[in-house]
């Protein structure tokens, strides 16, 4: 109760701190991720495995899978490192221009500590030493129709690759089964993804057509792997211009998060248990 | 040394605190209206940099420094217009330039510039770098008048390789004696914001925009470079309700295709004269990186973002909802709790 009072006083008084990037980490510990705690532990019952792959104190790039229309599993992935990890690292997760366009969207994002999903930002984290996570598949992953689930989509330019390089960072390889099947995607209205200037209005089979309650997610039981670090520190400086080592090593952690995927699908029991 | 828009306080204070440099043996402060406070024994002469008056006057003295502070994005009092600022901005920039590229005695040449250059925008980098293009240019208003004025500098740089250019990027200057729109914003009442927006605000204090200035318009002290870019702003950030919430003033959000009208609504009352590029600073907000100015410039602010809007807070007097009485009340309900909840 008097932790209660006391975290209001500060709130009310505008007596916390707040780093460059907007994030405000008393709010996303007290508030935001004892909200989304619930989805994490009881709805979706998410399952972390390989969290000793995120190291315990310097940067790290996660790079994932995009899924599920809308981005819930960046807020799943970003609850599941907070609660797993032994030094509780909060994982800065880039996100698409998009949100920031959107009001309140971008106030909450920033305030959990999101940025835009540009190299300038990224670099900038990871040389503080963040972790910062990525989805590089981006609207075509996310977007993409429910027949096409767990098959990864093009990597970006591989931007990603050369911002880890540039920073040192190794990357973490994240493997995300279960937030394909929580919004399954039957159409896509490209009208009215124009009418509102998003790249999709997805169709599901209770989205729109049950109003609000479409919105609803269905509780799918879910897998978070985290795959062994690709180192990036014996590069040289010069490396980071070579399309050719880009090229590869985007390759590889895609291949990896593929494989990884398919492994996760073979062991999955049932999409709901 | 030349000073341009003294009639300013910033201007002003600055002619009064660098004539105490050592090395510093005459100012001349100019600007088009007499100011209204003392320039401590600098001369003052009455020209306008838009006319080219202001060559004569720096063959004639032997200037040696020019530091340009006459670009502004409001005018000076009431009665001026925007077209005038623009005009004084731009034209006179370009006049000053090409009136210290004739005269050979120039060596030095300080622009206070601002971090409007960058624009505000969502599809922007959170943080700018003194080398970060801005994804939008702006369009109009200060913000372009300050791109273009960069643009000209940028082109006398090249022509006189021989003179060293040092341009300032503040962030929004505050401090007691702030005159800003900005300034004036957060004396409102109640503070109209955009809906479902908390911009991230940075601001430099006035005691360390005059230092910062003393320090480009000396000469470098050792290992340190005062000729290029830099921003200047004060170490981390605020949001907009944050910094509502430490001056004590409610606020009153607005939905975003509203905010034109509720700010030109504000400004047909004479309540405050907001322009569609601040509208956009509240909006999306703007953080600029200040590693430049620390290992290059060698200058450290003396005060933070917030300390330096802590220093404003106090000159403004205590809002609607002062944030002591609304801590004392939160105290007293934890007061009034039974004693054994209050030990975790």
């Amino acid at each position: 109760m008097a932790h209660g009072l006391n975290f209001l006083r500060r709130r009310i008084t505008g007596d916390y701190e707040i780093d460059d990037f907007g994030y405000d980490a008393e709010l996303t510990d007290q508030v935001i991720m004892s909200v989304l705690r619930p989805f994490k532990e009881k709805y979706f019952r998410v399952e972390v495995k390989g969290i000793e792959n995120i190291p315990e104190k310097g940067a790290a790039l996660i790079v994932a899978n995009h899924s599920g229309t809308l981005p819930v599993d960046g807020l799943m992935l970003q609850v599941a490192v907070h609660d797993h990890h032994p030094a509780a690292r909060n994982v800065r997760m880039l996100a698409a221009d998009l949100v920031f366009v959107l009001p309140l969207i971008n106030e909450l994002s920033r305030k959990l500590g999101h940025t835009l999903a540009c190299a300038e930002d990224a670099q900038t984290l990871l040389e503080r030493g963040e972790v910062v996570g990525v989805m590089p598949e981006g609207f075509k992953g996310i977007g993409k129709p429910f027949s096409e689930r767990y098959k990864l989509q093009r990597f970006g330019r591989g931007g990603f690759v050369q911002t880890a390089l540039r920073a040192g960072a190794p990357i973490v390889p994240c493997s995300i089964v279960g937030a394909e099947e929580i919004y399954p995607m039957i159409g896509n209205s490209k009208t009215l993804a124009r009418l509102f200037g998003i790249p999709y209005f997805p169709l599901t089979p209770a989205f729109p057509w049950l109003g609000p309650l479409g919105l609803v997610p269905l509780p799918t039981k879910w897998t978070i792997q985290f795959g062994e670090p690709i180192p990036t520190d014996g590069y040289s400086p010069e490396a980071a211009d070579d399309p050719m080592l880009m090229f590869n090593l985007t390759d590889q952690v895609r291949e990896t998060i593929q494989h990884t995927l398919y492994k996760l699908l073979v062991q999955r029991r049932s999409v709901f248990f | 040394m030349l000073v341009t828009g003294v009639a300013r306080q910033l201007g002003g204070r600055f002619v009064r605190r660098v004539q105490r440099e050592p090395d510093v043996d005459r100012v001349i402060g100019v600007d088009a209206v007499p100011p209204e406070h003392h320039l401590g024994g600098a001369d003052f002469l009455r020209a306008d940099i838009r006319h080219p008056t202001i060559g004569r006057v720096l063959a004639e003295q032997g200037v040696d420094t020019v530091v340009h502070m006459d670009v502004n994005g409001t005018p000076l009092g009431k009665r001026g217009s925007r077209a005038t600022v623009k005009e004084t901005n731009v034209i006179g920039t370009m006049q000053l330039l090409g009136a210290c590229q004739k005269t050979p005695s120039v060596k030095r040449l300080v622009i206070k510039s601002s971090t409007n250059v960058y624009g505000s925008a969502p599809r922007d980098p959170a943080v700018f770098t003194e080398s970060t293009p801005p994804k939008s240019l702006p369009s109009g208003g200060f913000a372009k008048d300050v791109v273009e004025v960069e643009g000209y500098v940028r082109g006398f740089a090249r022509r006189r390789p021989d003179v060293a250019v040092c341009v300032l990027r503040f962030a929004n200057v505050l401090g007691p004696c702030a005159d800003s729109p900005l300034a004036e914003y957060f004396s409102l009442p109640v503070l109209p914001t955009v809906l479902g927006f908390d911009p991230r605000l940075q601001f430099v204090h006035e005691d360390d925009a005059i230092e910062v200035l003393r320090i480009a318009a000396g000469e470098p002290a050792r290992s340190t470079l005062n000729s290029g870019t830099f921003n200047i702003a004060g170490d981390g950030v605020l949001l907009l309700s944050q910094a509502a919430r430490r001056l004590g003033r409610p606020t009153l959000p607005f939905f975003l295709p509203t905010v034109t009208w509720v700010g030109s609504a504000l400004r047909s009352v004479g309540a405050l004269d907001f322009s569609p590029e601040q509208i956009r600073l509240l909006t999306h907000g703007r953080v600029v990186d200040t590693t430049q100015m620390r290992e290059t410039l060698g200058f450290h602010p003396r005060y933070s973002t917030p300390e330096a809007f802590a220093d404003f807070a106090r000159s403004r007097g205590a809002g609607l909802l002062p944030p002591e009485t609304l801590a004392r009340t939160v105290d007293r309900i934890a007061a009034l709790m039974p004693a054994g909840s209050g030990q975790n």
